[in-house]
């Protein structure tokens, strides 16, 4: 049993097949990456797996829960947490009040009104996200402006703010798109730390083979809005159908 | 019948005068990007031209009549307008009598002036800032103008007639087999339906005939692709910007012998073509000139005796409440494209 | 101290300090010198100051935090303003329950509005707060006359009912009271050539601007005041993070609503009448102007900017040009009557005009207002302020 299960999952946008029969199961535990050419449908498949869309046919089961046609919030508090391809964090607030905001909203649930409390007497909140930020080493820019980070710190912190929900699952899109091949390793680096210190299930939707092969225990290959294969990193470089599937893009 | 006939006719004038400003007010959304809470001051800005044009022609100058001494024996002065002695009193006269119709060419010019200013001097620096930024600036200039207008023409609405021969109604109903007088409609307000479906037609010719329309187009649908085939779309806006006030303005110099200008005339009109654009649907030209007309006619209907009877005072909030059931319902409106103004 | 951080308890205590001392302050200059018409230390104008203060205080809620422009405020202080005055007809003259009345009902009624409202963001959520206020305009001004007396604007008369009070007192309506105390009970204090003039109205609503000013700090660095300013920055990552935007948007669209029904309330206790055109749409862009002038997202600056705006308001109403012959006499003849004739447009009926090149100045050049203007200024001064201070830069909420 996966900790997500995805089950003949298809859609269609007007006359395209997005996604047809898709089936995928992320172990607990696991880093597990999707990769596939340009428009295979990996944007589609993440999109279904956060609410953003509803699939036509089959169903998603995070955790022994459907989430289909659940809010973006209701499936973060079911424990699913997501990194995007630019990093989005709250740029008007300080690093501190970014790492404070999931902690609130893992407390407290989607909604509380303490609207009369400080927010510097909730002491627990404020040691966790101490914590927090000492465990990404950010602790030294505390009061800087989120804005103001550069590209790499912002993606630190905003991996920092999915972290410290605990989630069951992490999603990752594209967490190196558009770096430099030092900010990719720092990337991977960081990942690599997270994944030892914690128990954690990742999901990785990825363009670069570099970071899924340095990565990834699993990895599924999307093809024209199907699984092709399903298989551990080492089989997967070999296989004659990823080769076929990349080569087919390339002579494009 | 008869009764429903008539508030459909009633319902144009009005409806025409929503559309022709919720159209320039997509246009700027659409390609700006800028949300322009002056327009409707601009509109005004329009009704004031025709009014200045009527105030020009009736400058006079003292002229002594050659026949005439008065009791004293002084030399008698007789008030001269400078048009009857241009034109000869004939054409003079001609000429005072059709100075709404003569206002737009008088107008057009001011208008491209005050929409190149407006776009140039303020809204292109407003491009990249919040949409709260560019309302309020808006907002400030839209209570700017008016004052100025206040200033120089006073508070009290400024009567302006249409030609003569508009003045009299025409009876429709007779034309369809009514009785006498069950339709009657002014000579004018058809005169105005007639323009503003031109306008209309015009811009939207524009638009979809011109290489210039074409790339205006592009640009509204996506603003970076175009920018990236190295078209200057800035400058192309800034006429559009233009345009668009001119087909305000023009709205405004037409509309004056339906409803007498006055300064804050803007401001009303303002409101409820935001309302019209919400419901057509933000960024679709053609949702909002069929909302204009829509609402025009559903403000007419509430107005009549029948519905004021049932609840009244629904003819003030008709088209509010339309606009909340829309937006509630179909919350892009009725043409409303995805995305625009989503974020 | 009462919970607040140092620095927001001596913010509050400037707050303390300004309204209770307002009488001496406002009133600078001798009553017989020329420059007694810059004096603003009467009952009238400032319960105004506080009151528009409460208002704005109330909105930045809403703008200042959440970034949610409302262009219908006006309407939420106009239907307290009703409520008050009914509850000054049937009830009683105590003001505590008009003022109580009027805060429930622009509750619920923003509760309404909001809920509609917010179901749209940006641009969209401007439009339909305006589409509501204007609405709720058109409805007192006709359609709810038998509610609202449309035109006229509802007031009291000589037979209300007034269950547990008084229909009349010797022919009169009575005053506004709280328990007792009129609200229209003055001292005059006469120190030489000044007079000052301690008002009863004045200082209850003045130590209701000094508990919305306080509950507004309490809000400000609550979670609550964190969530909203997350809001404002990111939504997407807001959701993403498991927080629902719908109830806390309410809630922070409601608090501010009951704040312009607790100003609207005040007014009436004040001078217990209520006009349809105090809901109309030029009545909530002059709050946005307040909140912006004064600097939106920070504590002080809404209550500077309602202070400045109802000062300058009353100041240039006064002006005429004979006032101004006087001012600028020491000048060439000439030349004093083109200065004259340049700023006669800006003065006394031209208020408006220069509220509305206040307006664009504002936003052009100052978007963070004056408290970020008074920044800039200290900033230069203090050379040795480190340049990276980017932090208190964006947010001077101080």
């Amino acid at each position: 049993m996966g900790i997500l299960e995805v089950k003949n999952v298809g859609k269609r946008f007007g006359g395209l097949k997005a996604l047809d029969n898709v089936n995928l199961n992320v172990m607990e535990n696991t880093v597990h990456a999707i990769i596939g050419p340009n428009g295979a449908g990996k944007s589609t498949l993440l999109n279904c797996l956060i609410g953003k869309l509803i699939p036509d046919t089959g169903s998603v089961m995070f955790d022994g829960q459907s989430v289909l046609g659940r809010k973006p919030h209701e499936i973060n508090q079911m424990g699913i947490s997501r990194v995007f391809q630019t990093p989005e964090i709250f740029g008007d607030l300080t690093v501190f009040e970014n790492v404070m905001i999931p902690i609130f909203a893992k407390r407290d649930g989607a909604f509380r009104m303490h609207a009369i409390e400080s927010v510097r007497r909730e002491t627990d909140i404020v040691e966790a996200a101490e914590a927090m930020l000492a465990d990404v080493k950010m602790l030294e820019k505390r009061d800087a402006h989120a804005g103001s980070l550069s590209r790499g710190d912002k993606r630190r912190l905003e991996m920092a703010m999915c972290l410290c929900q605990q989630p069951k699952l992490l999603l990752l899109d594209e967490p190196t798109a558009g770096m430099a091949r030092a900010d990719t390793n720092n990337t991977i680096d960081l990942l690599k730390e997270i994944k030892a210190s914690r128990p954690i299930t990742m999901c990785i939707i990825e363009h670069d083979m570099h970071v899924v092969f340095s990565l990834a225990e699993r990895i599924t290959v999307l093809a024209q809005g199907t699984p092709l294969v399903e298989d551990t990193p080492e089989n997967i470089k070999g296989h004659p159908k990823v080769k076929e599937a990349y080569l087919g893009e390339a002579a494009h | 019948m008869d009764a429903i006939l008539l508030q459909i006719l009633n319902g144009l004038d009005k409806g025409s005068a929503y559309a022709l400003i919720a159209l320039g007010l997509t246009l700027i959304f659409g390609t700006l990007g800028v949300v322009n809470f002056a327009h409707g001051a601009i509109f005004m800005i329009g009704a004031f031209c025709a009014v200045t044009l009527s105030r020009l022609l009736s400058l006079s100058h003292p002229s002594a009549e050659p026949t005439g001494t008065d009791f004293l024996g002084n030399p008698k002065f007789d008030d001269v307008l400078y048009v009857n002695e241009w034109f000869g009193e004939t054409a003079g006269a001609f000429i005072i009598d059709w100075s709404v119709p003569l206002a737009i060419l008088f107008a057009i010019p001011i208008m491209v002036a005050v929409g190149f200013i407006m776009e140039r001097g303020l809204i292109k620096h407003f491009y990249k800032r919040p949409h709260a930024d560019q309302i309020l600036v808006t907002f400030g200039l839209a209570i700017v103008l008016q004052e100025v207008i206040k200033y120089f023409y006073g508070a009290n609405p400024i009567p302006t007639p249409a030609p003569e021969v508009f003045r009299g109604s025409f009876d429709f109903g007779v034309l369809l087999g009514f009785e006498a007088n069950a339709i009657i409609y002014p000579y004018w307000r058809m005169v105005y339906f007639a323009f503003a479906l031109v306008l209309i037609t015009a811009v939207f010719g524009f638009l979809q005939f011109t290489t210039f329309g074409m790339v205006v187009r592009a640009g509204m649908a996506d603003r970076e692709t175009v920018g990236l085939l190295g078209i200057n779309i800035d400058k192309r806006f800034t006429i559009m910007f233009a345009i668009a006030a001119c087909v305000a303005g023009l709205a405004g110099v037409m509309y004056t012998p339906i409803n007498s200008p006055n300064y804050h005339m803007g401001m009303d009109f303002l409101v409820l073509s935001f309302v019209v654009v919400v419901v057509g649907g933000m960024g679709s030209l053609p949702g909002a000139v069929l909302a204009g007309f829509l609402l025009g006619i559903l403000e007419s209907f509430a107005s009549m005796p029948v519905m004021t009877s049932l609840i009244p005072g629904i003819n003030q909030i008709i088209i509010y409440l339309v606009a909340i059931v829309v937006l509630l319902t179909r919350p892009r409106g009725l043409m409303g494209r995805r995305g625009v103004m989503e974020e | 101290m009462l919970g607040l951080q140092a620095k927001d308890f001596r913010l509050l205590l400037i707050v303390v300090a300004m309204t209770m001392l307002a009488p001496f302050i406002l009133n600078p200059f001798p009553v017989n010198s020329a420059m007694a018409q810059f004096n603003a230390g009467y009952p009238d104008l400032m319960q105004r100051f506080v009151i528009f203060g409460i208002f704005a205080i109330g909105f930045n809620i809403l703008f200042g935090l959440t970034g949610y422009l409302s262009f219908g405020h006006a309407a939420f202080l106009g239907v307290g303003s009703y409520a008050g005055v009914w509850m000054l007809k049937l009830l009683t003259m105590n003001v505590v329950p008009a003022i109580l009345l009027s805060v429930i009902v622009a509750g619920l009624f923003s509760v309404i509005v909001g809920y509609v409202s917010l179901r749209r963001s940006g641009i969209y959520f401007s439009i339909l707060t305006l589409a509501f206020a204007q609405m709720s305009f058109a409805l007192a001004y006709s359609v709810l006359t038998p509610l609202t007396n449309g035109e006229t604007g509802l007031q009291l008369s000589l037979d209300d009912p007034r269950v547990l009070g008084v229909t009349q007192v010797d022919g009169t309506i009575p005053a506004p009271h709280l328990f007792g105390a009129s609200m229209r009970a003055s001292y005059d204090l006469v120190l030489g050539g000044w007079q000052f003039t301690f008002n009863v109205g004045y200082y209850l609503s003045a130590v209701v601007l000094v508990l919305a000013f306080y509950l507004a700090i309490r809000i400000f660095r609550s979670p609550f005041g964190l969530m909203l300013r997350a809001v404002k920055s990111n939504q997407q990552r807001m959701s993403y993070t498991g927080l629902n935007l719908k109830p806390y948007m309410l809630a922070a669209f409601v608090i501010s609503g009951m704040y312009a029904g607790l100003a609207g309330g005040l007014m009436v206790a004040m001078d217990p009448l209520a006009g349809a055109e105090r809901m109309q749409w030029t009545a909530s862009g002059e709050v946005v102007l307040m909140t912006i002038l004064g600097g939106a997202g920070t504590l002080i600056g809404p209550v500077l900017g309602a202070g400045f705006i109802k000062y300058f308001e009353n100041i240039f109403s006064k002006i005429n040009d004979t006032v101004l012959h006087q001012w600028f006499g020491f000048m060439p003849d000439g030349l004093e009557d083109v200065v004259v004739f340049i700023v006669h447009p800006f003065i006394g009926k031209g208020w408006h005009l220069t509220l509305g090149l206040l307006f664009m100045l504002v936003v052009i050049f100052l978007p963070g207002g004056l408290v970020q203007g008074g920044q800039k200024i200290g900033g230069l001064f203090r050379r040795k302020a480190p340049a990276d201070d980017s932090a208190t830069r964006k947010q001077p909420a101080e």
